[in-house]
């Protein structure tokens, strides 16, 4: 929040603010409203100076200082907040929706409670223009994955776990320390500090296959920094493998789905993009599994080993007693 | 916003919800300090126009009018009703749903202003706790498109956009009577009513390109009652759900970890002398299960249905006999 452009609202606010918490630590005013002690000294400087016309003695908001305490004594008539504005109603109401339908992370009723009162105290119910659902089931495997790690984060236990890796497409033991758990997009994720890798990483919450909470206290190094998400989940990274494809109709939606930049519109509906991944046997598989719906113009190596891979399997699948026509 | 214009904002309010009279712009230039500063006529109307910009953005309801008709020039006051934010009280645990929600948007711009309906719920007194240290964190993510559209829709406007479809280079203006917003399987949709194909259509707002333009008038556009929004963009929930056929195949051993994991090994079994097993598996839907297995090359071979082995033989074939190279 800038503090420049939140003056006005932010002055509007104080008022009514600390008449609700009479005697409160300047320190903690300022750290509600996101600004320096600094700052909001002086906007109680300013809001001292304002007041009802008359402009008396008797007329200006008065305030009582203690060394680092502050009491509303006048409030020269504005005792309460101003109401939401419809945007800033929308953004907040929204985002409860998206919690209510966000399994795991708060009580669904309390959520719905908070959404009545905001919207009977806001006076305008929002209108119905908003559905949000996640669309995929949670399944019991996976709840049951979620309460498992919640209780872990909360106990501040260590995890022994067995996960399924999929750019690898492996299945690996490890101990983690968990720092936290994400919802993006429905999906749950545990960050955790893996003692096997020796470093942070996200873990989806539907691909432990295994979970143990142990005994053990979780004690992730303490500079192990939760990544920045803001840029996604899986920024890029210097060592990712980029590849030229052309995506032919029936497959343009890898440009949606993957890490794409759009390079062309050719002839036929086809496009051409340059697709960033992390590892080269899980583009085989993605490929592969596209069946010639996808050229790779670079690079030359890629290609062939999906080609070779394809003529393996082929053959392979030759040896079955049935025929096939 | 310098120290002395905010400190004439907040006077201006002060004065004018503490009037029932409606004030003139003279009455207040002659009360309210700051507005002597003015050195001109022509100053003060600018400086007071802007005022009222700054407070109506803001949402304060300025109301103009005359208290007697012997007045010459409307007036200005601010009724307390339309001003104030009603009583609320939230419970510890509403409380936290709402720390955890003005932290949800990856967009500064819907943070910003949940930030700011947060600072008015705590001014109501409502404690309520963004320290941080929550141990589960959600984020929704939103399109450039979403806060026009939304506003759109909260308005009953029609809008205007350039789409593309998600299947063809086809990029083509739409003129939209949305309905509503709404976000399915983590992406969002706009859906109404397209004035270009006369009939309920839903637009993914990834594909809107550059900017969505409101038209019309407010109020034009109103929802149909009780139309079903989810229905429109996820179609019949029972259409494709819960459609399971069982399938064998045979896996190389140690490979495949991915159809391993979901699958139950039936017994050992080489195949073309590679030692493997075979395993059985259930799958939801034939043909993103064809493209995973098929995406298993050699490692993975169906052994049935034939239809799914078709499939994955076709797509294999497909790459085996011309390649991919472009």
């Amino acid at each position: 929040m800038k503090a420049v452009a939140q003056r006005l609202p932010r002055l509007l606010a104080l008022v009514p603010y600390l008449l609700a918490r009479p005697g409160i630590k300047i320190d903690d005013a300022a750290a509600d409203f996101d600004v320096t002690p600094q700052q909001l000294r002086k906007d109680l400087e300013l809001l001292w100076m304002c007041g009802l016309p008359g402009y008396g003695p008797g007329d200006l908001i008065d305030l009582s200082f203690d060394a680092d305490t502050v009491t509303v004594t006048f409030d020269a008539g504005m005792r309460r907040p101003l109401r939401l504005t419809g945007r800033e109603a929308t953004a907040l109401l929204v985002a409860l929706r998206a919690l209510a339908e966000t399994p795991g992370v708060l009580d669904a009723d309390a959520v719905r409670r908070a959404i009545a009162k905001i919207e009977s105290a806001s006076g305008e119910a929002r209108p119905d223009g908003v559905v949000i659902d996640p669309g995929v089931r949670e399944s019991d495997p996976t709840a049951s994955t979620r309460r498992s790690v919640q209780d872990a984060l909360t106990r501040a236990r260590a995890l022994r776990m067995r996960y399924y890796t999929a750019s690898t497409d492996q299945i690996t033991e490890r101990v983690t320390d968990p720092m936290r758990m994400l919802i993006v997009d429905g999906h749950g994720y545990l960050e955790a500090w893996c003692r096997r890798a020796e470093g942070v990483r996200m873990f989806r919450l539907d691909r432990i296959d295994m979970l143990e909470v142990l005994d053990e206290q979780a004690s992730a190094p303490p500079d192990a920094e939760p990544m920045d998400v803001s840029e996604g989940l899986f920024p890029p990274r210097p060592e990712h493998g980029e590849a030229v494809l052309v995506l032919a109709p029936e497959t343009r939606w890898m440009a949606e789905y993957y890490s794409c930049e759009e390079l062309d519109e050719l002839a036929g509906g086809r496009l051409r993009v340059r697709m960033r991944y992390g590892d080269e046997d899980w583009m085989v598989r993605l490929l592969l599994g596209l069946g010639g719906d996808v050229s790779v113009e670079e690079p030359v190596e890629l290609a062939e080993r999906v080609r070779s891979r394809a003529i393996e399997a082929l053959e392979r699948a030759g040896h079955l007693p049935v025929t096939r026509d | 916003m310098s120290t002395a214009r905010a400190e004439r904002l907040v006077n201006l309010v002060l004065a004018l919800l503490s009037t029932r009279q409606y004030l003139t712009a003279e009455r207040i230039r002659a009360t309210v300090p700051g507005y002597a500063d003015a050195t001109s006529d022509e100053a003060f109307f600018r400086m007071f126009e802007r005022d009222k910009v700054e407070l109506r953005e803001l949402g304060v309801p300025l109301e103009t009018g005359r208290s007697s008709v012997f007045d010459s020039t409307d007036g200005y006051r601010i009724a307390r009703r339309d001003y104030e934010l009603g009583d609320i009280d939230l419970a510890a645990d509403e409380a936290a749903a709402v720390g955890l929600a003005v932290r949800l948007w990856d967009s500064p711009e819907l943070t910003g202003l949940a930030g700011s309906a947060l600072v008015k719920l705590r001014a109501a007194g409502v404690e309520v706790d963004t320290s941080g240290s929550g141990i589960v964190q959600p984020r929704v993510r939103t399109e450039p498109a979403f806060t026009p559209v939304l506003t759109a829709v909260q308005q009953g406007r029609p809008v205007r956009f350039d789409y593309r479809r998600g299947d063809s280079a086809e990029r083509r203006t739409r003129t939209l009577e949305p309905w509503g917003v709404v976000s399915w399987r983590g992406r969002w949709y706009a859906v109404g009513h397209d004035r270009d194909r006369q009939a309920a259509r839903c637009f993914r707002l990834s594909r809107v390109i550059g900017e969505v333009r409101l038209i019309g008038s407010p109020g034009e556009v109103e929802a149909p009652h009780g139309v079903d929004l989810l229905g429109l963009v996820a179609g019949n929930p029972d259409d494709d759900g819960g459609r399971v056929s069982t399938a064998r195949l045979w896996l190389a051993e140690g490979k495949a970890a991915g159809i391993r994991r979901k699958a139950t090994v039936i017994g050992g079994r080489a195949l073309g002398g590679e030692p493997g097993e075979e395993v059985e598996i259930e799958l939801y839907c034939m043909d993103s299960a064809a493209r995973w297995i098929a995406g298993y090359g050699p490692d993975a071979v169906v052994l049935e249905p034939d239809v799914l082995a078709k499939t994955v033989h076709e797509r294999l074939d497909a790459i085996a006999r011309e390649g991919i190279r472009a």
